[in-house]
């Protein structure tokens, strides 16, 4: 016997939307399972057509992607035996491994812009957030309209004068200038998401703290941010991805040491052919923090995202 | 415990009135009931108490100390939520160990414990002690924001109806409990209820409130035998004193417009005849619903007689209260 309810889905409107989202997850992974694979092939079966789908793995994209390496003559190689797999893998065009590459500096360049943006954009988004949502400031309204309006106009339309800026004040190409500049983009998407929940967390909370004898700021950390956790999370990894994938600015103020894995990523195609498996293998690495970040908090943001509207 | 005293307390939220010119002497040891329609300002009266709210003018003083620039926290008092607000991030123990361990109480962990399993205990809730605060039904949720109040020592605690969302048994429980912990601890209270036997059996005064005004204030027994309004008259008393105009039983004083009766005050027997509408048979008495000259009366009579609809009885007012055309009392 089933039963008509009003709140529960019946049975084939279940099937239905599993299947949908089903189908939309396929569609979506496609492209990144393409990359994934393509990591993993050798140039030849990477650009051989028609396109394989079954083939013989190999790790030359990795190898390539962090090493450097340089085309050595017939007598030094025979007088030079492969000290280990990976030599062996680039003996196969003439080549022995000279040094690592660059993508690892890059990698931890991304790591520290994109996870100290993303930190710094929380923790001032989240006072800005409590302060606009509890007390009474002058211009609430006008100065929230503001702050958002920072986020209409294409960020890169400011390239240029920031681009000036940052190099009159010795910010160009350093990690704290990136970090900023990804900070001040992010903060009025962080103002206003964060605001939104707090907004859901009834004052009586705070009050109920401060007659149990906590301060305003006790009060705040110890029961609004345990409450806004949820937000917080989907908030940071909204951060997070805008930082972690941003390209434009970071192709512009940074080359050397600053610079971050997305401008860098590209230049891999240019050093000795077009090496299609070393830059999928670089795409892949680079995609995982940004996945594991979203895994870890996976649970905060489903129901973060819902915007609070079912939490009681 | 202490003494709290209101002087001339006002507080406007725009144009609406939230609490007008209230002057209130809470005695140390004293249970205040505030009585009072919706509206009326209780919550409000609470909130500037607490320092929730910052009053508009007058003065609150705690223990004798003028605690204008004090925070809530300084105050030293205990609130009950109207609106039971636990933390729903913690469990209930936590919860309740919450007020303790706040940094102007400071409390040992040793002591902390000890004092929640003896107010979860008087609550009937030490089997919940381990559940997320969100994971409890209205009336536990209730019960534990009672108990973050009792777990501490204040000057005054403040209660909001603190009782309204539990069943009859609980609600009778509690409210023995209640007044059994105020009275050996000689606790102040100030308690907001809609519930007359609450504010019968457990108040030392009771205050009521119209439209932000304290209109009287005084014992129990003062409010409901004594009233000095027809308003004060009829926020006590259940069923509610009848009410008929002065000149159908005569023999008012002058100036009197209308007579109060409490249905206990109407004698049988004698008198003007009345017919019996309805009969609520209620175990311990009946309530007689009664038509005198077309005006609606509520009596209470002796379980054993049998009345039946449509019967006539006489009846007479028992020392009826008189009040004047502006409902105010006339001695
Ligand atoms: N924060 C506020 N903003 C605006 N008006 C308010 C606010 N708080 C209370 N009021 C107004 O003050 C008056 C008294 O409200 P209060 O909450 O004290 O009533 P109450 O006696 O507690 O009523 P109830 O029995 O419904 O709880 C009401 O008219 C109410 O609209
Ligand atoms: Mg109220």
């Amino acid at each position: 016997m089933s039963s008509f309810s009003v709140t529960e889905p019946s049975k084939r409107s279940k099937w239905f939307a599993g299947t949908l989202v089903i189908l939309y997850a396929l569609i979506t992974m496609i492209p990144l399972a393409w990359i994934m694979l393509t990591g993993f092939k050798s140039p030849a079966d990477a650009i051989s057509y028609p396109p394989k789908v079954i083939f013989e793995p190999t790790l030359e994209g990795y190898v390539n992607l962090f090493t450097q390496r340089t085309r050595q003559t017939e007598d030094f190689l025979a007088n030079n035996p492969p000290e280990n797999w990976r030599d062996e893998i680039v003996r196969q065009y003439d080549m022995v491994i000279v040094g690592p590459s660059k993508f690892g500096e890059r990698f931890l360049n991304s790591v520290i812009i994109g996870f100290g943006s993303t930190f710094l954009s929380i923790f001032l988004g989240t006072l800005a957030a409590y302060a606009f949502s509890r007390f009474k400031i002058p211009l609430a309204d006008d100065l929230l309209f503001f702050i958002l309006s920072t986020r209409m106009m294409p960020p890169i339309a400011v390239a240029i004068p920031i681009f000036l800026m940052y190099r009159q004040l010795g910010l160009s190409d350093t990690h704290l200038g990136m970090i900023l500049l990804y900070t001040a983009v992010n903060i009025s998407l962080a103002v206003w998401l964060l605001k939104g929940f707090i907004d859901e967390i009834p004052r009586e909370y705070e009050e109920a703290a401060l007659i149990d004898g906590y301060t305003r700021f006790q009060a705040f950390y110890k029961v609004v941010l345990p409450q806004a956790a949820t937000g917080i999370a989907s908030t940071a990894i909204f951060c997070l991805i805008f930082a972690w994938n941003e390209y434009a600015f970071a192709v512009l103020l940074t080359s050397g040491t600053a610079q971050t894995a997305p401008p860098f990523i590209p230049t891999i195609i240019g050093v000795g052919g077009l090496d299609w498996p070393a830059v999928a293998a670089g795409a892949t690495i680079f995609l995982l923090p940004v996945m594991i970040f979203t895994i870890l908090l996976r649970k905060n943001l489903l129901r973060g995202i819902t915007f609070g509207a079912v939490r009681k | 415990m202490a003494e709290v005293t209101l002087k001339n307390l006002s507080k406007s939220f725009g144009t609406d009135v939230g609490v007008a010119d209230i002057s209130m002497s809470i005695p140390d040891g004293a249970f205040v009931v505030l009585l009072g329609p919706t509206g009326a300002g209780k919550t409000t009266t609470l909130r500037l108490i607490s320092g929730l709210e910052k009053e508009d003018t007058g003065e609150i003083w705690i223990s004798g100390r003028n605690v204008a620039r004090e925070t809530p926290a300084q105050r030293d008092v205990a609130m009950v939520f109207q609106q039971y607000s636990l933390y729903p991030h913690l469990t209930v123990r936590d919860n309740l160990a919450f007020p303790l361990r706040s940094p102007i109480l400071k409390t040992p962990e040793g002591d902390i414990a000890r004092k929640v399993s003896e107010v979860a205990e008087v609550l009937q809730i030490s089997h919940k002690l381990d559940n997320k605060a969100t994971a409890l039904s209205g009336g536990e949720m209730q019960r534990v924001s009672i108990g973050r109040a009792l777990v501490r020592d204040p000057a005054i605690y403040l209660m909001d109806e603190p009782l309204s969302s539990l069943d009859a048994k609980l609600r009778t429980d509690l409210r023995v409990e209640l007044k059994r912990i105020q009275a050996s601890l000689g606790a102040t209270l100030l308690y907001v209820t809609h519930d007359q036997i609450e504010a019968m059996t457990m108040a030392t005064h009771v205050g009521v409130l119209n439209e932000g005004g304290l209109v009287q204030f005084g014992t129990p027994r003062e409010i409901y035998e004594n009233p000095n309004s027809l308003y004060v008259a009829s926020r006590l008393g259940l069923p509610r004193i009848n009410v008929l105009p002065a000149g159908i039983f005569g023999g008012a004083p002058s100036g009197t417009a209308q007579i109060g009766m409490r249905p206990e005050h109407i004698a049988q027997g004698d008198g003007l005849e009345a017919e019996v509408q309805r009969v609520e048979h209620l175990g311990d008495q009946n309530r007689l619903h009664l038509i005198l000259q077309g005006h609606a009366l509520t009596t209470i009579a002796d379980p054993s007689v049998d009345y039946e609809p449509g019967a006539h009885i006489k009846i007479a007012p028992r020392n009826p209260l008189c009040f004047d055309a502006d409902g105010n009392r006339i001695r």
